[in-house]
């Protein structure tokens, strides 16, 4: 089914009523997710955003609590007010990368409230990639410029119409507004399925990755991945399903604040302990953790990957440091007896 | 194959094969188009790797204090004026140093070609031309229109200290150093300044790279990720990027030597070198001092002369 641009950009000026919309827009930096107050000032013609839409989740710095102490009494107050949100164009990397986020803040024994508070608020409307990046790498995971997953509603641009699809029950009560929805014609359904069925042309082969990497903890193959990079954290921040932090107090004489802020595991201080001791203290431990953690100990944990393909961390790397390469020369890499 | 290429691999190939160094570090082609990337060379059958030409835009000069061993470094001039710094401040030995010098005619700004063309897919350089491929449209450059902003006012091309020199040399005018941009911006009002960092600061992410991708950026702990006194929160907002960048500045007076590498590490496009330039420029007029422009000397912090000009002290 299909709506006109016209019809969907009045249901969507009108959800501003209900929701905050956040959408891409053009600003002098390229694209990126902000809030959006009419469909105008959406960009509908863009490859992906610079950075990943996870902040509207898991902010980079954000206050889980603030206390304050006088004389003997303590108050503490947590602050967490999130209004109903639709997140629109989220490519399907991105729509995929909330989903394994979603493994890491929820397990069986715990729920992370912030997270979850503005992940169950939200509305994610996915939009098709017509064009390609050649950063782009989705299909190495089984993934499409044209995935479904992770999206509570899923469009794909025909011009001057959506195709439509509805996927959660979150989706169709938002979708439950696009009024008049007709039928697709043969040349846009023919277009639909041309986008569907496109893959990334690049692709990396990861189907004996992880097996692989069992067997490479101390492999020589980390001794010179490693060396050219000089470990700064554009590769994680830049990554919609990097989500390490750190949590901090921010303390003034007798009040304070607690923060959860981005960290990676490319920093040093990352894993610094107190003591001095830092049991992961150069780069070869750096980068080998980077990559068990998202090809080897995300998929014993959680059944995935934990990367999505979507080429930021390639782009941004001021050393070109390729992942697909990474993952290609670890599936390359001769083994040593361990 | 260019014979500047040809004589860095034979020089790397000999240096690896005699044992001289155990390392060569020098530039590869890198995995996207008008990309190089460093490379690290430790035998002499790797070196056909090496290649040499305006993409090569890293500050391998970053690499070698970290870099254990005797090693060989490709240099261009800003490369070994970030060397000479870092002998002058007693953070390499220089015995266990091979520069390679190469004149550099100046990099290539991708950004600038990226906004016009979007993403690159494929690209060649030849004779001064750039041909270009991308998602939105093809486009021929010449090199000096797209050439990095730092390029366009280096004034030491040619390395200042190397043990080889390969190619030829670059003729540099003899003039004063100019300082147009600092100008410029000098010349606006300070709320116009101030709405332009704002808007700067306002796109960085603390992702570091910068700092990282700097030669001269070598703190054991940086005031950053201090956090007893603690100078900064994780706070990734105007004012605690604007204390980042600045503290970051202040760390470089007298030192900093243009060479431009945070401002194309940064992924965000924040014009770091605006602030840097403006120091570079201070230093220059007060105190009559390039960093790194010689093995010798000291920077301009570190050491006392008589014939400054001294124009920010109150004379009688």
């Amino acid at each position: 089914m299909k709506i006109s641009k016209e019809k969907f950009g009045q249901a969507f000026d009108a959800l501003v009523a209900e929701y905050q919309i956040i959408a891409p827009v053009s600003d002098a930096n390229g694209i990126a997710f902000k809030g959006v107050k009419s469909f105008s000032e959406v960009k509908q013609d863009y490859l992906n955003s610079k950075l990943p839409p996870k902040a509207f989740f898991f902010p980079q710095h954000e206050k889980l609590m603030s206390y304050k102490k006088e004389g003997k009494d303590v108050t503490v107050k947590s602050e967490l007010k999130v209004d109903n949100t639709v997140l629109f164009g989220i490519r399907p990397c991105d729509a995929k990368g909330m989903q394994l986020l979603d493994m890491v803040f929820k397990n069986d024994q715990y729920t992370d409230p912030y997270y979850f508070e503005r992940r169950d608020k939200s509305v994610i409307i996915g939009v098709a990639c017509n064009k390609i990046a050649p950063t782009c790498f989705c299909s190495s995971f089984g993934l499409s410029p044209a995935g479904s997953e992770g999206s509570d509603i899923f469009l794909i641009d025909l011009g001057d119409s959506y195709d439509v699809e509805v996927i959660t029950e979150k989706g169709k009560a938002v979708a439950a507004r696009f009024e008049e929805l007709s039928e697709l014609s043969a040349d846009e359904q023919a277009l639909v399925d041309k986008i569907k069925d496109a893959e990334t042309s690049s692709k990396v082969d990861v189907s004996t990755t992880t097996s692989k990497l069992d067997k490479m903890f101390n492999n020589p193959y980390w001794d010179t991945l490693q060396e050219k990079c000089i470990g700064c954290n554009v590769c994680s921040f830049s990554c919609p399903t990097c989500h390490c932090f750190d949590i901090s107090e921010e303390v003034r004489k007798n009040e304070g604040t607690r923060v959860r802020t981005w960290d990676a595991c490319m920093a040093p201080l990352f894993t610094l302990h107190g003591s001095g001791h830092n049991p992961r203290d150069n780069k070869k431990a750096r980068w080998r953790q980077r990559m068990m953690h998202k090809f080897n100990y995300f998929v014993h944990n959680n059944g995935s990957m934990s990367c999505v393909g979507c080429g930021r961390c390639i782009k941004g790397c001021p050393v070109n440091m390729d992942i697909r390469q990474v993952i290609d020369g670890a599936n390359k890499a001769e083994l040593v007896v361990e | 194959m260019n014979k500047i290429i040809n004589d860095i691999r034979e020089t790397a190939r000999q240096l690896l094969a005699e044992g001289k160094v155990d390392v060569v570090i020098g530039y590869e082609k890198g995995s996207l188009p008008l990309k190089a990337t460093p490379c690290f060379i430790h035998s002499s059958e790797g070196v056909d790797s090496l290649i040499w030409d305006e993409t090569c835009e890293n500050n391998l000069a970053t690499y070698v204090a970290k870099t254990p061993g005797k090693k060989a470094i490709v240099a261009k001039g800003c490369d070994s004026r970030a060397l000479a710094v870092l002998l002058q401040e007693n953070q390499l030995v220089r015995d266990d140093l091979y520069i390679i010098g190469v004149s550099c005619h100046g990099v290539i700004d991708q950004r600038k070609i990226g906004a016009e063309v979007g993403e690159i897919l494929e690209a060649s350089i030849s004779d001064g031309k750039i041909s270009v491929k991308g998602m939105e449209g093809d486009k021929e450059y010449l090199f000096t229109e797209v050439k990095d902003a730092t390029c366009q006012t280096c004034r030491y091309p040619n390395p200042v200290m190397e043990d080889l020199h390969i190619g030829d040399t670059i003729e540099v005018s003899q003039e004063a150093a100019a300082f147009a941009d600092v100008e410029a911006l000098e010349s606006k009002s300070d709320s116009e300044r101030q709405e332009y960092f704002k808007e700067q600061m306002s796109k960085c992410i603390r992702c570091y790279a910068c700092r990282n991708a700097c030669p001269l950026c070598y703190c054991q702990e940086c005031f950053v990720d201090c956090n007893s006194p603690r100078w900064l929160t994780g706070g990734v907002n105007r004012a605690e990027n604007l204390l980042f960048q600045a503290g970051r500045v202040m760390h470089l007076a007298g030192r900093c030597v243009d060479c431009g590498a945070c401002s194309r590490a940064c992924p965000q496009g924040v014009d770091i070198r605006a602030l840097n330039r403006k120091m570079t420029k201070d230093v220059y007029v007060m105190y009559n001092h390039e960093s790194g422009i010689s093995e010798e000397g000291k920077p301009a912090l570190n050491e006392y002369s008589a014939n400054d000009p001294e124009q920010f002290l109150v004379k009688e």
